[in-house]
């Protein structure tokens, strides 16, 4: 369960939320919606708990687990071991690298890796810490549209049962999630 | 435009060392004086003369475990003092005068201190570390604070024990800084200790036998002492780094830290 009430947040004189109130009950898709700017990250990481500069109410009940807008692999091991090391299991670890279409890719860096190969590796990272949140900053970019297509699936099958926010500006990627939109305003 | 057909480096390299072989030649030919500037052919077989020499051997070994001891000594206190003020503030502001000193103060005063306050064979071993130490320091502290932030946030949001983020982001973080201190710190750590040497006239020590040749005005000895200093030197660094690259390779530390390429 997520409950923000009365959130207020600004970059310096730029007013990004102003008494912004939002209920997430119970699991489900969500997708925050809105123009640049609107605050889709920054609502993202005042939910994660990374940014803690605000006034307001936030309330987040249940572990997150984050896709970032930027990879953040860690460069120093393996693509395998950038899944490993958050899930501690190696089945895991290969079923996931498998089904995200890298079973060959585990033994690279992720300097090696292409922009939507590092893309599938963060995925399959966040997927495998055991959580029942899930942030997705999007997600998608990078990917072409059959590894898109297959990643959506993934994602819908293995969330089922929990909460999913993701950031998209692509509504077709909202609906072949079946996500519940969240429309933000600037 | 035609493109210029270039040498290869260690070809290139080898024709500017013999361009100024040839330039010190010349010098010495033109001085005509050995006890000024001696002949590079001179140098070379009072060298081989000096290698022919047990006393040389003793001399290179011992000024080499002086000088390598103070060094490692200085880049263990300069790691850890260089995590500990990353960390605490309060370490950071009541170390921070102290290196700003050893840094500001001249060699030739730590040399003449020292000579007071302890055994004149421990002297080159202090002055070393004392060189080293303070760039050691401020590279790991570097290395530490300009951890990647977005991978410290990762590790928070997957929950990463302190041995991972020393290991995945810390560890690969400061590598780069203590490498490069590293490589900057050897070539300091044997012109400060030498000198040490010469002036505390350590026993059986490079530094020794170069005072010695200045003494009896040997300038060829002399030269052929700095030359031993300058091999020992660039025999030393070559080996450290090839030892720290197979580290990192290992380690992964090599790999690129910038954003992941997009193909």
């Amino acid at each position: 369960m997520i409950k923000i009430t009365g959130l207020k947040k600004s970059f310096d004189k730029n007013v990004v939320f102003d008494g912004f109130d939002l209920t997430v009950e119970g699991p489900g898709f969500y997708a925050l919606s809105g123009p640049s700017g609107s605050g889709k990250t920054t609502l993202l990481r005042i939910i994660s708990g990374l940014d803690r500069d605000y006034t307001g109410k936030v309330e987040v009940s249940g572990v997150i687990s984050y896709v970032f807008q930027e990879n953040r692999l860690m460069p120093s091991v393996s693509a395998y071991d950038n899944v490993f090391e958050v899930c501690h299991d190696r089945e895991l670890t290969s079923y996931l690298l498998d089904a995200v279409g890298l079973p060959d890719a585990g033994g690279k860096y992720p300097s090696e890796l292409s922009g939507g190969m590092a893309r599938r590796v963060a995925i399959a990272r966040a997927l495998s810490y055991p959580h029942g949140i899930l942030l997705l900053d999007e997600p998608f970019t990078a990917l072409d549209a059959g590894v898109k297509s297959r990643i959506i699936s993934l994602v819908k099958q293995r969330e089922q049962g929990k909460t999913v926010i993701a950031v998209t500006h692509d509504p077709s990627e909202s609906e072949a999630l079946g996500c519940t939109v969240i429309e933000l305003k600037k | 435009m035609k493109k210029r057909a270039e040498l290869p480096s260690p070809l290139r390299g080898l024709i500017a060392l013999l361009f100024w072989l040839g330039v010190w030649w010349i010098i010495s030919l033109i001085v005509g004086r050995e006890v000024l500037i001696p002949s590079p052919p001179a140098v070379l077989k009072k060298l081989f003369e000096l290698l022919r020499s047990s006393g040389f051997y003793l001399s290179v070994l011992l000024s080499l475990a002086r000088i390598t001891a103070g060094f490692f000594a200085a880049v263990l206190l300069g790691t850890v003092s260089g995590v500990v003020c990353a960390v605490s503030r309060t370490a950071d502001t009541l170390l921070s005068p102290l290196y700003t000193v050893i840094k500001a103060t001249p060699v030739a005063s730590f040399i003449i201190l020292a000579l007071v306050w302890i055994n004149k064979e421990l002297i080159p071993v202090f002055i070393s570390a004392l060189m080293v130490l303070p760039v050691i320091h401020g590279n790991v502290r570097e290395g530490i604070v300009s951890a990647d932030r977005g991978l410290l946030e990762a590790a928070n949001i997957f929950n990463f024990s302190r041995s991972q983020k020393l290991r995945l982001i810390y560890a690969p973080s400061v590598a780069p800084y203590l490498t490069a201190g590293v490589r900057t710190c050897l070539g300091l750590a044997w012109k400060a200790g030498v000198a040490s040497e010469v002036l505390c006239f350590a026993s059986y020590s490079i530094g020794k036998r170069l005072y010695e040749s200045k003494v009896y005005l040997e300038t060829t000895e002399t030269f052929a002492w700095t030359l031993t200093v300058i091999v020992m030197s660039m025999i030393i660094e070559k080996l450290l780094m090839s030892a720290v690259g197979r580290l990192q390779r290992r380690k992964g530390y090599d790999k690129d830290h910038g954003p992941e390429k997009e193909l």
